[in-house]
């Protein structure tokens, strides 16, 4: 449970909504509002980022600490499914580099401004975006190793 | 340190494929100060190969750490002739030590086929055998013989080290019989 | 020869990218690193993981509750109780399940000798990736090993099996502690710590370790802020951030224990602190067996059916303290079953991630020194 006054000047500063680990933005307000949170709060430790996907919309988590007060806020936004895109927090804290390229990766959102926007997990290209809820998790995994020596052929 | 007893295990049988070249000759000619054997080269040569037998150093998750452990002091394979190399040009066994994942196949067929002949595999753990609980998982390889052939399975999440042994002994007894899976 | 002054002359061969893993001794499991050379020196390094992906998100959102414990202490595969404590803490938290107070103590037990023999492992690869597996590293590897033996066989003797214990239950543990194997502990215990001294002589105490840890791979405190490090890297940089203080899960607020800091932030502090946490685990399984309260290990009804278990809807975080850092499970429930999303803050993640940081001006054979003192375990980073 973050603390009840960095939610109240959340929600004054951002017009953010209070959800049961941190506040849900408006995702243009994303990087103002970690600005701020890092430099006039003290909220300087970066723990997570979280991708998840609801029934109509992705949702995008930051997971940030001050570890004077030891409080932990989890910062959400949601996007569209249809073209889901957000900006990259990278800049703000260097630990999002990772988990957005993760987020690209499983659930094919994409950061604007990312340093380096590419797959992490999955093979460079392998198509699709395997956590998002319309993919199988039995999806064959259908790749063939290229060798020239099979072992029937070795002799 | 010298006090507190652990217990050996791991001694493989004696017998027709025993581990001496006395008991795989087929005629022994005693003299003083020596001694001819009579065997079969292929005879020889398995039995050469089993007991030395240099493992590529391969652990890819959980099994990697069991099969580190009976590397180690306790169980200790060197005296089986077991030596770990880091290069697949200098060994003949690839141990598969866990779960083999689509991003890993491809290098673990470049790996197999950068070790000369003969080669053999023990795919050691339930990870390897079949792909364990994460057979149906998008990114996981459903055991290691999909891409490279295996000639011995240990089963076991992780198989303990006496399971990883009785494996080896297996292999060694494989290779005594002048069997291979791959070629 | 005529004896005339040697003339030196030094050329320029320009950036070479070298290639190491996935499959290397020095690697701590299928990590790769693209590393950019201009001759000895690290101009980039690049890590390209996924090696290990296994999926357990998404497997996780088909299987019910109970049944997910075992599977993620296949993930940080050195101290498995620690994945399965963290994500029991999160359902448990969200579900309000009661926990008897034998079981939380039961389960910090189980978690420190699980940090003890983790640290163990480290210690012993690191002996491995410095010294060579020819070169005397493999002495301190097999005097680690065989101290670790003794742990393996006691949790053998506690639960059944030496590695993947299964231990921990939505709502409890699996396994009790009576008389006999408590005291067993205790000797256990006094005999790891006899053998510490002659380990820390094998390496801190040894020149060329020194030399080869000592002013490398320092990181900052801003820059462990900022990526988000954590564990003993963190705290080797001076920040006292230790979950077991800060959030106390189980048994830890009744347990008194000090926090382990060093302020240098090179490989050579993070050893010493992982030594220090060696002998602060060691004290706290004498102190959890001798304070060790009666009682019930698992007091929920008896479960008819433990694919049906329901979750209310909702979201939670917990975070344990495993031997390299924060580990936090996030599950989000729908209502049903099975968790709708579940993510897991993984801990060697985190800490990889300053890789491309801090080995750029060092030089290849600190690549090696710094990744041994960073501990990643590689089914941690991809799960």
């Amino acid at each position: 449970m973050p603390a009840p006054e960095i939610v109240a000047a959340l929600q004054t500063r951002f017009s953010a909504t209070p959800t049961a680990l941190g506040v849900e933005l408006p995702s243009s307000e994303l990087l103002t509002a970690l600005r701020a949170l890092r430099d006039a709060h003290g909220y300087r430790y970066y723990v997570t980022g979280t991708g998840a996907e609801s029934a109509t919309s992705f949702e995008i988590v930051h997971a940030v600490r001050n570890l004077v007060s030891n409080d932990t806020i989890f910062v959400k936004v949601s996007v569209g499914k249809d073209a889901p895109e957000v900006d990259s927090a990278a800049f703000v804290y260097a630990g999002a580099e990772w988990q957005e390229r993760e987020i690209w990766d499983l659930f094919g959102v994409t950061f604007r401004a990312h340093p380096d926007l590419r797959r992490i997990l999955m093979p460079d290209d392998y198509p699709g975006h395997p956590l998002r809820k319309s993919f199988a998790m039995d999806t064959p995994w259908g790749y063939r190793p290229q060798t020239s020596e099979t072992p029937e052929a070795a002799s | 340190m010298a006090d507190d007893p652990l217990p050996v295990v791991g001694q493989p049988e004696a017998g027709p494929a025993g581990s001496a070249l006395t008991d795989i000759a087929e005629e022994v000619v005693r003299f003083p100060g020596g001694g001819v054997a009579i065997l079969r080269s292929d005879a020889l040569f398995h039995w050469a190969q089993k007991s030395s037998m240099w493992p590529l150093t391969f652990g890819l998750a959980c099994c990697a750490i069991e099969m580190m452990a009976t590397f180690a002091g306790r169980f200790d394979l060197d005296r089986f002739g077991i030596f770990l190399r880091p290069t697949p040009r200098q060994s003949d066994v690839m141990i598969i030590a866990g779960t083999v994942t689509i991003k890993m196949a491809p290098r673990i067929r470049t790996l197999y086929d950068q070790m000369a002949h003969p080669k053999w595999v023990i795919s050691m753990g339930s990870c390897a055998n079949s792909g364990d609980h994460y057979r149906n998982v998008y990114s996981v390889v459903p055991g290691v013989d999909h891409v490279i052939p295996v000639d011995i399975y240990v089963a076991g999440c992780p198989p303990t080290p006496e399971a990883l042994l009785e494996g080896i002994f297996a292999l060694q007894r494989k290779i005594m019989e002048g069997d291979r899976a791959g070629a | 020869m005529s004896g005339g002054p040697i003339e030196i002359v030094e050329r320029d061969f320009g950036e070479l990218a070298l290639n190491m893993g996935p499959q290397h001794p020095s690697t701590h499991g299928v990590l790769r690193l693209v590393l950019h050379l201009s001759g000895e020196t690290v101009i980039k390094a690049i890590p390209v993981i996924g090696y290990l992906h296994r999926g357990v998100e998404k497997l996780s959102e088909h299987l019910a509750y109970d049944q997910l414990a075992p599977v993620y202490e296949r993930d940080d595969y050195l101290a498995p109780t620690a994945n399965s404590n963290a994500y029991v803490l999160a359902v448990e938290r969200l579900g309000a399940i009661e926990v008897p107070r034998r079981a939380k103590w039961l389960r910090a037990f189980v978690s420190e000798w699980q940090r003890v023999s983790s640290h163990l492992v480290w210690l012993g690869t690191l002996g491995l990736d410095l010294g060579g597996a020819l070169g005397g590293g493999t002495t301190l590897y097999m005097y680690c090993f065989r101290e670790r033996e003794k742990i393996l066989d006691f949790l053998e003797e506690l639960t059944g099996t030496r590695y993947h214990t299964n231990f921990n239950l939505v709502g409890g543990a699996r396994y009790d502690l009576d008389a006999s194997l408590a005291a067993k502990s205790d000797a256990l215990a006094a005999s790891v710590e006899a053998a510490l001294p002659e380990l820390w002589a094998m390496s801190g105490g040894n020149p060329i370790f020194e030399e080869r840890t000592r002013g490398v791979g320092v990181i900052s405190k801003d820059l462990a802020l900022g990526v988000g490090v954590t564990g003993p890297t963190l705290r080797a940089s001076g920040i006292a951030h230790d979950i077991r203080k800060d959030a106390p899960y189980d048994a830890y607020g009744e347990l008194s224990f000090d926090v382990v800091t060093r302020t240098a932030g090179d490989a050579e502090a993070r050893f010493q602190v992982r030594m220090d946490e060696l002998g602060v685990s060691l004290k706290l399984v004498k102190q959890i067996a001798a304070g060790l309260p009666k009682g019930p290990i698992f007091t929920r009804k008896p479960l008819k059916n433990p694919k049906a278990t329901k979750l209310p809807k909702g979201e939670v975080y917990a975070a344990v303290e495993s031997p390299r850092g924060e580990l936090g499970f996030h599950i989000v429930s729908d209502g049903t079953a099975k968790p709708y999303r579940l993510k897991i803050n993984a801990p060697s993640f985190k800490n990889l991630q300053i890789v491309p940081h801090i080995l750029p001006g060092g030089l290849v054979a600190d690549v090696v020194a710094i990744l041994g003192s960073l501990d990643p375990v590689l089914g941690d980073v991809d799960r």
